[in-house]
């Protein structure tokens, strides 16, 4: 473990109060969440060059259409090889069908040359093996095209999970090199990533490489000399992956806000030995213009109180984010699990009293919801009509994974998001 | 496996919801893992509904299966009995579920709840959203009346009351169903007209004390067969009670749904149909303006077009008619994704001298759409896509269908007003009547250059709908046709003298004269070959 992204992320919190021994209410009950698979929907925007094939129901089909919005892309780079009474009854053989169909979205799409073959509950449920499936396929179609798989299932995976399952199969095709190197995890937006490439530059932080790049077919190299950052904080198992193939994990806050992206580049500055003061002269004037851009927004949220209901993995550092540079109090932070080393330097910087519930049985939870009646609430697309119908103000959380909010050109954007409810309805007079 | 891309209906389990969502007092409890709780999502999101589907999820993960998943299943159904206190709950299974074979169901049931339980066999490996709708609905409406059913069997208790005005039922309504909740109330005021009261409209805002209402009313109204069949059809089976067959979207048949609905309740239509007066150019000849505004001179650029139409069975069906009958259109593609109707579908189609496309596969629709170069889809929201990328102007008929397809506005698909919404909603994506013609004049004009839209619709630099047929097939996901081997080829000056002829109709040009040339073994167009197909086809 490197010890300067440490010191960093416990400089940031040396002002609150200590509560990394946070209570973690456990909640065991319907899990009101989406499912590994819905990953697909930016995973497939970010690699232009790869098609996901979900092996699954007409459930899971049904699912990737209803999570993009209803078909907002109109030629997908995703698709669901529906089983049907024939398969589950082992009248037609999978690995057949599997080639039949991956031929056809081949020939359609030339331009493929990753496939991710996708499981889901149903194939799952019948332990149908599509690591080997995938083996067959790779010696069939490659070198042209490269066949992987994961499994995004709502049985194992929660949302954004479905990512870091893509994510791990990549890490281990990855090229081995002990190259030193900066690998920066979890898909960001791509002008995010080109925003973070020139603050790395003026850094003097490189190389600095990405997982998942623009392309599925060019994968970055990882050993000894590569350091992980994480951009996200659902890729735990990817991190895990990499590390176990020689790389090491920079401990430090996730990018959002002023202040985590800050500490962000920091960790990665003081693991390439870029000294203090070129630190802070690259990243001062950014974080200022950042923080005066959050102005407007905290007038309108400081002193509101905050309810987050469990999705993506990101409530705890958007949380953490609201507190600490918007002045919003916390009520309660529910995460659909709670990943300790991925957290630790968020945790710290969480303000005491806050209940942090990990899992979710959803009516308990909006019993407490009810009764906290706070100023502003994050949840899912399912839940935020009702919520607005009782009077709550919401913002659904799973804008905040479609929309660029890391680094400091979108710390405002992020904090638009949230102000936009309240804003929204001091205008409305009808 | 079947490779899907977009998929026209959901799961059965789907349909399920619908119903457990349009009533005010039923509960479902779907055993299902956690992602499957994306459905809500459908219901608060494009119906807009203020509170949550009355669904809970089991929500079983990997390391409950191999025990746990059954005992969780049982503890959910008492938990949300508890919680909601329904007056009848659903308990079904999702896809996933349906494989661990835990009888979900029947577990329920063995809790002994002071309310009906009812269990569903939803078939998620065969079946579909809308047959989900219909299965759910007759299970419900089947055990609150089964009691009852057999006595009237038994010959006990034939359903008395006082005489009064005739009594009617809607079956069918459901949130998430294609306009719905205004066609309940266009129906209503046709019933309203004919002097029969509403006995109950099942499901869409009823309540389950309701249902046992049903065998008072003396016929159904069978709004959406493929929803409410089974249901009229174990209605008409046990009580005698007989359903109606004519669904009333478009003039014509809403002149004939009053005609059917008077036979049926042994009312007097005729002080309403005289207010009909099919043939009539006169804006007072219908409660609708349509048939007027269909005669009135404006209307004769709609004559011919092209009309390519997909979507359920009833309102594909419908908009044949109206599209031939009604407004004067051709109709060149005429297609369903409602398996269980394919028949009725093909006969449609039959009628309108084409072969019905019976399909839930996105591709062959587009494929089949490119293929008759139509000048106006009317689909579904899937279609919407297609036409967009091909630059053909589209409307939205059926579901599957987007938020932007459940308006604030009234806007019903049924009865007079109906109509009238019809014809506005399929005439809007077109080219205006004069416009049309001052385009195909002066079609070099910088502001009418082929890529622009019509005057009235946003700029858009959609894809050109002229590509040769051959481009277009090829363009289309599936094998080319044989055509395109032997299609022939195109002269300089050919080409230049086709490019004269506005953008809108030269795919129709282009199709024609390569038929023409192929028919007769010419390999080369020329300007010649041109006018001497177009005089071809003007016979």
């Amino acid at each position: 473990m490197n010890d300067a992204g440490t010191a960093v992320a416990v400089q940031l919190d040396a002002r609150v109060a200590r509560a990394a021994g946070l209570p973690v209410l456990r909640e065991r009950g319907q899990h009101e969440v989406f499912c590994g698979l819905t990953s697909i929907v930016w995973l497939h925007r970010k690699l232009q060059d790869a098609f996901f094939l979900v092996v699954g129901s007409r459930t899971c089909a049904h699912l990737l259409q209803s999570a993009a919005g209803v078909m907002i892309f109109a030629e997908p780079r995703f698709g669901t090889a529906v089983l049907g009474e024939r398969d589950l009854a082992g009248l037609a053989d999978a690995h057949e069908e599997l080639d039949r169909i991956c031929t056809r979205v081949l020939q359609r799409r030339p331009e493929i040359t990753t496939l991710f073959l996708v499981g889901s509950c149903p194939s799952e449920v019948i332990k149908l093996d599509l690591a080997k499936a995938a083996e067959r396929l790779n010696a069939r179609l490659g070198p042209g095209v490269r066949v992987f798989n994961f499994s995004g299932s709502g049985i194992e995976t929660t949302f954004t999970q479905g990512e870091d399952a893509a994510l791990v199969a990549l890490a281990g095709a990855l090229p081995a090199s002990d190259e030193r190197q900066l690998l920066v995890v979890g898909c960001l937006a791509d002008i995010v990533e080109d925003q973070f490439g020139r603050c790395f530059e003026q850094l003097g932080v490189g190389p600095v490489r990405y997982l998942p790049g623009r392309r599925a077919a060019d994968l970055p190299p990882v050993g000894a000399g590569t350091s992980v950052l994480a951009a996200q904080p659902y890729v735990g198992g990817t991190v895990r992956a990499l590390v176990s193939r020689g790389a090491r994990l920079l401990r430090a806050p996730f990018p959002l806000g002023a202040e985590g992206t800050t500490a962000w580049f920091e960790a990665a500055a003081a693991d390439f030995g870029v000294a203090p003061r070129q630190q802070r002269d690259v990243l001062e004037p950014l974080a200022q213009r950042a923080r005066t851009s959050l102005r407007g927004a905290r007038e309108w949220l400081a002193g509101k109180r905050l309810f987050m209901l469990p999705d993506s993995q990101l409530e705890i550092p958007i949380a953490r984010f609201l507190h600490r540079e918007l002045a919003m109090q916390p009520i309660e932070i529910g995460t659909p699990y709670l990943d300790r080393q991925m957290m630790a330097a968020e945790l710290d910087a969480l303000p005491p009293g806050v209940t942090l519930s990990e899992g979710q049985d959803v009516e308990r939870q909006l019993d407490r919801l009810r009764a906290a009646s706070p100023d502003l609430t994050i949840c899912g697309l399912g839940l935020a009509n009702p919520l607005e119908a009782d009077g709550l103000a919401t913002k659904w959380s799973i804008e905040l994974v479609f929309t660029p909010i890391q680094g400091y050109e979108q710390a405002a954007d992020l904090a638009e998001i949230c102000t936009r409810p309240l804003r929204r309805r001091a205008q409305l007079s009808i | 496996m079947q490779l899907t891309l977009w998929t026209y209906e959901g799961p059965p389990h789907i349909g399920a919801i619908r119903v457990a969502a349009s009533f005010e007092d039923v509960h479902c409890v779907l055993h299902a893992p956690q992602g499957d709780t994306y459905a809500d999502l459908l219901f608060t999101m494009i119906e807009r509904m203020d509170r949550r589907p009355p669904v809970t999820y089991t929500t079983f993960q990997a390391r409950d299966l191999g025990g746990e998943t059954a005992s969780l299943a049982k503890r959910a159904v008492a938990d949300a009995y508890e919680r909601f206190r329904p007056q009848l709950l659903l308990v079904g299974e999702s896809c996933t579920a349906e494989l661990l074979q835990d009888q979900a169901g029947n577990l329920g049931r063995s809790l002994g709840l002071p309310v009906p339980v009812v269990p569903l066999e939803l078939s998620a490996y065969s079946k579909k959203e809308n047959w989900g709708a219909g299965e759910t609905l007759y299970r419900i409406v089947r055990s609150v009346l089964q009691e009852r059913s057999q006595q009237v069997a038994g010959g006990t208790a034939k359903p008395e009351r006082p005489p009064r005005r005739p009594l009617a039922n809607i079956i069918g309504p459901t949130v998430l169903g294609f306009r719905c909740r205004d066609d309940v109330v266009e129906v209503d005021r046709i019933l309203e007209q004919l002097g029969i009261d509403v006995n109950a409209i099942i499901p869409l805002g009823a309540s389950v004390d309701d249902i046992g209402r049903l065998p008072d009313a003396s016929f159904n109204v069978c709004l959406y067969p493929e929803v409410s069949r089974p249901t009229t059809l174990w209605m008409q089976r046990a009580f005698g009670m007989p359903f109606t067959r004519t669904v009333p979207i478009g003039l014509g048949a809403t002149r004939a749904f009053i005609a059917e609905v008077a036979q049926l309740a042994g009312v007097d239509a005729r002080h309403v149909l005289a207010r009909e007066q099919p043939g009539v150019a006169r804006l007072s000849a219908s409660q609708a303006r349509t048939p007027w505004y269909a005669r009135s001179v404006d209307s004769t650029y709609l004559t011919g077009k092209r009309a390519f139409i997909f979507g359920d069975a009833t309102h594909a069906i419908a908009a044949a008619r109206i599209a031939t009958e009604e407004i004067g259109f051709k109709v060149v593609g005429l297609g369903t994704y409602s398996r269980e109707f394919a028949r009725e579908v093909r006969e449609a189609a039959g009628a309108h001298g084409i072969d019905a496309l019976i399909t839930d596969d996105y591709l062959e629709v587009e494929q089949a759409i490119a293929a008759a170069t139509p000048e106006l889809v009317l689909g579904t929201q899937m279609e919407r896509h297609v036409a967009k990328r091909l630059g053909i102007p589209c409307a939205v008929i059926s579901a599957p269908m987007h938020v932007q397809d459940v308006p604030a506005r009234y806007s019903p698909v049924m009865g007079f007003e109906g109509a009238n919404v019809l014809f506005d909603s399929w005439v809007h994506p077109l080219m205006m009547g004069l416009e049309e013609h001052l385009l195909q004049m002066f079609r070099g004009d910088f502001e009418f250059h082929d890529e622009a839209r019509a005057s009235h619709l946003p700029a858009s630099a959609g894809p050109n709908a002229d590509v040769p047929l051959a481009d277009m097939q090829a363009a289309a996901p599936a094998p080319a046709a044989t055509a395109v081997a032997t299609a022939p080829t195109w002269s300089a000056d050919g080409e230049r003298e086709l490019q004269k002829i506005p953008f809108f109709v030269r795919p129709k040009a282009r199709r024609n004269t390569e038929r023409f040339a192929a028919e007769r073994g010419v390999t080369l167009i020329t300007v010649e070959t041109l006018y001497e197909a177009k005089a071809h086809f003007a016979r």
